[in-house]
């Protein structure tokens, strides 16, 4: 925001100019009885090396994950960030928000989201991705909205192992359009198959999982893909696109929308984002996708370039029957997952998910973890203390323990879930195994 | 601009070929030349239940999308599914090609309330 000066000689000139004599004459619509009267509560104005130590003294006072040994998850990892993704996020050219209409003026913005979507589509097995949405919640609650509005059905079956959050997402969402959600539980850290198969029917929409599960667990998702589609039901897979690197692709075992939450490619852990939503499909689904998409075609000279296309199921065309009211993508972030990627490449993923595998396999065989299915970065444990003050110990050596499951699942009181990523070293594995086997 | 005598036209700009309890129904010349060029036709199930003046479809041009209103009630007895791979059949051959859907009417008398082609076009020159 620029600072604009606004001094008394400039309001006279523009009262003036109005036609008015005073600031109140200006506000004489607004009634007496609703007026702030008092002057606003602010303290007094800094000088600009005032302002600079308060603020980071405030900053001070955070700590970090980079500061950390962090074995939080849940949603966000902290994976290391290739240096050259900052760099390339930077550039001025990319920093605008404004929406690349007009394909003569923004071939950069264009191509690097065209070159992301490319990137998404290959690592899902889906046949188009979308310039992306706001996170992975988002992302999965329209997934379900897709699913309805493909079968013409008004019933989304959701696993009680995907993110609590996203699950809040999608019922915030299906209530607004009168549809109805089902919960299915888990057994042993994985969704229950029996209660799976009892609950799809005719009515069933569309089954929403992730994979690897919130507690880090593969879910079975041949056998979950089966019962999705033999009720004619469509299958939506939130994945970690970390694990991608390893597991097979939801495009292999019958996915018809993969969504996911792309802030482990280059992006570090902020509370509350900017995240990054990855949103894949087959083609039959690909008129019904929310969000923005960029194509390829040819000018008028033959020449290649890439422009926003399929724009009709946007809301700017027609309001009233857009596919998904969220037209924005979140296109810096989309870069720096690009960038990862890029810069990764396919061993380079790979390379980091079976880091990722090994480390948090070599921690979870000191501890005894709670579940007994296969897992793929991230685990719980049940430790022989209370889990609040097992935390506030590990904080003591400047370790971030984990996330707490009784916060979202009370069922599972005492238990504590682990991620590893392939930051970890061995001296940290060692040192928090003995800190909780302590 | 052709508009055909042989057809009853809606003031939402579809035209109905009617023989016997069936009609053959798709948009007309004019409407095609305002969408330009046509990408896509989506076309409702066979079997499924349409009413006068409802949509049944959508017809999406390249920056503009249109609803397909039915010009008669009844039930839809084929779609023209060859629309799916060349939706330009509209904009080359808007009454022949580029049909959209054929209604086993259930309500006859309803084509009375059509325009015929003197008075659809009479209405589109008046700027509708």
């Amino acid at each position: 925001m620029p600072y604009i000066p606004n001094t008394d000689q400039n309001r006279e000139a523009m009262l003036k100019r109005i036609g008015v004599k005073s600031f109140d004459e200006l506000i004489a619509d607004i009634p007496e009885a609703i007026r702030l009267k008092a002057e606003l509560k602010l303290p007094k104005a800094l000088a600009e090396m005032e302002a600079v130590k308060e603020i980071k003294a405030l900053a001070e006072q955070n700590k970090p994950a980079s500061s950390l040994v962090s074995f939080l998850g849940g949603g966000a990892y902290d994976h290391y960030i290739p240096a050259a993704i900052d760099h390339i996020l930077l550039r001025s050219e990319f920093y605008t928000a404004y929406t690349p209409y007009q394909a003569e003026v923004s071939q950069g913005t264009l191509q690097a989201i065209y070159e992301f979507q490319s990137l998404i589509t290959a690592l899902t097995g889906m046949d188009a991705a979308n310039a992306s949405m706001y996170d992975g919640a988002t992302a999965l609650a329209e997934a379900g909205i897709l699913a309805c509005n493909h079968t013409k059905r008004k019933q989304l079956i959701i696993a009680r192992t995907v993110h609590p959050a996203y699950r809040q997402v999608l019922t915030t969402y299906a209530g607004g359009a009168g549809i109805a959600v089902v919960e299915i539980g888990f057994k042993d850290g994985v969704t229950d198959l029996e209660a799976l198969k009892k609950a799809v029917g005719q009515n069933t929409a569309g089954v929403l999982i992730q994979h690897p599960n919130f507690f880090g667990h593969l879910e079975q998702v041949d056998e979950i893909s089966v019962l999705a589609h033999q009720a004619g039901a469509v299958l939506a897979v939130s994945v970690d696109p970390i694990s991608l690197g390893l597991l097979k692709s939801p495009g292999e075992y019958g996915a018809d929308i993969v969504t996911g939450e792309g802030q482990p490619l280059g992006m570090p852990t902020n509370l509350g984002g900017p995240y990054l939503g990855l949103f894949a499909v087959r083609t039959n689904l690909l008129r019904l996708m929310p969000g923005r998409l960029v194509g390829l075609t040819t000018d008028a000279k033959g020449q290649e370039g890439a422009v926003l296309t399929l724009q009709t199921r946007e809301q700017h065309i027609r309001r009233e029957k857009a596919t998904s009211n969220i037209c924005s993508n979140e296109a810096l972030c989309a870069l720096a997952a690009t960038a990862y990627l890029s810069l990764m490449g396919r061993s380079g993923l790979k390379q980091v998910a079976e880091l990722c595998l090994q480390k948090s396999h070599y921690l979870s065989q000191k501890l005894k973890p709670a579940f007994n299915a296969p897992f793929f970065k991230e685990f719980v444990i049940r430790p022989n203390r209370p889990v609040e003050k097992l935390l506030e110990e590990l904080k003591k050596t400047g370790i971030l323990g984990g996330l707490d499951l009784e916060t979202f699942y009370p069922e599972l009181k005492g238990c504590l879930m682990l991620a590893v990523t392939e930051k970890r070293t061995r001296e940290e594995l060692d040192l928090i195994a003995s800190k909780i086997n302590g | 601009m052709n508009f055909p005598n042989d057809l009853k036209y809606a003031a939402s700009h579809e035209w109905a070929r009617i023989e016997g309890g069936m009609a053959t129904v798709g948009i007309t010349d004019f409407a095609q030349g305002e969408l330009g060029d046509i990408v896509f036709v989506e076309l409702p199930s066979v079997g499924s239940k349409v009413t006068q003046g409802k949509p049944l479809g959508t017809v999406e041009a390249v920056k503009a999308v249109s609803d397909l209103n039915a010009p008669l009630s009844g039930e839809v007895a084929e779609i023209n599914s060859s629309l799916e791979g060349t939706p330009d059949a509209v904009n080359k051959d808007a009454y022949g090609a580029g049909w959209m859907v054929k209604i086993k009417l259930s309500n006859p008398g309803e084509a009375s309330s059509l325009m015929d082609a003197l008075g659809y076009e009479k209405m589109e020159k008046h700027g509708h």
